[in-house]
């Protein structure tokens, strides 16, 4: 059983914290992106590009400089790309914005599931979750672990 | 050839980055095992939409569909497009 000891984002209709149960680390999902590729994308399909897949917070969130802006949207595809393989999302078919990262007030990222996707963690019992993020040069890296409260009933 | 079929493997070829000959590949194969990755994915996803002006709504956008030239064969048929140019 694994006691997390790091920031753990939840489910909205969740009242119970995270310290007061034991977790079950259930779903792990990776994803390694080249910044280069992501630069690529936006100079081929532009605006597009960014408003199907980000939205209006992660793009400002990204800011106004050019090439810190890549590297940021860069860590937030890889961190959606990571949350559909933790959580099995690629077979139900969301929307890249139902998975949003979010900042905390000291600037740690955390992931806000939304819509379809949201309700496809609750089926499967995934309560609570976390995402780490880093880049260096031209490779951006995302990593999402869930977790399942084992009394909590799976719905599939 | 299907002229849709014949615009789905442009895409490919241009977007797909695959280890295999993106015009001659089989309709049925798993593209994710011939090097298509998720990035390379969504820019097929949009290089489709520019090309038949529609939006792939959000249930369709499923490894499934885009694991394979028949998969998105069958959505934009679904979605109504037609082969001409």
């Amino acid at each position: 059983m694994l006691q997390p000891h790091f920031h753990l984002s939840s489910a909205p209709h969740l009242t119970i914290p995270p310290e007061r149960v034991e977790w079950q680390a259930s779903f792990l999902g990776i994803d390694l992106v080249d910044v280069r590729r992501i630069r690529a994308s936006l100079d081929e399909f532009g605006d597009r590009f960014e408003r199907r897949l980000f939205t209006d917070q992660e793009r400002m969130d990204a800011g106004p400089d050019p090439v810190v802006k890549v590297e940021r949207l860069a860590a937030r595809f890889a961190a959606k790309e990571a949350a559909l393989k933790a959580f099995g999302l690629g077979a139900v078919g969301v929307n890249w914005r139902e998975l949003e990262v979010a900042r905390r007030a000291d600037g740690a990222p955390i992931l806000q599931v939304h819509g379809k996707a949201a309700i496809h963690l609750r089926r499967i019992g995934a309560t609570h979750w976390a995402l780490s993020l880093s880049h260096d040069g031209d490779q951006a890296i995302a990593i999402v672990a869930g977790f399942k409260n084992p009394s909590t009933p799976t719905l599939l | 050839m299907d002229p849709i079929l014949t615009r789905i493997r442009a895409a490919l070829l241009k977007h797909g980055r695959l280890s295999v000959d993106a015009l001659t590949v089989a309709p049925d194969v798993n593209l994710y095992e011939v090097g298509l990755t998720s990035h390379c994915s969504v820019n097929v996803m949009l290089a489709l939409e520019a090309d038949f002006d529609i939006e792939f709504p959000d249930h369709l956008l499923t490894r499934e569909v885009f694991g394979s030239i028949q998969g998105m064969n069958n959505a934009l048929k679904g979605l109504g497009v037609a082969g001409g140019i």
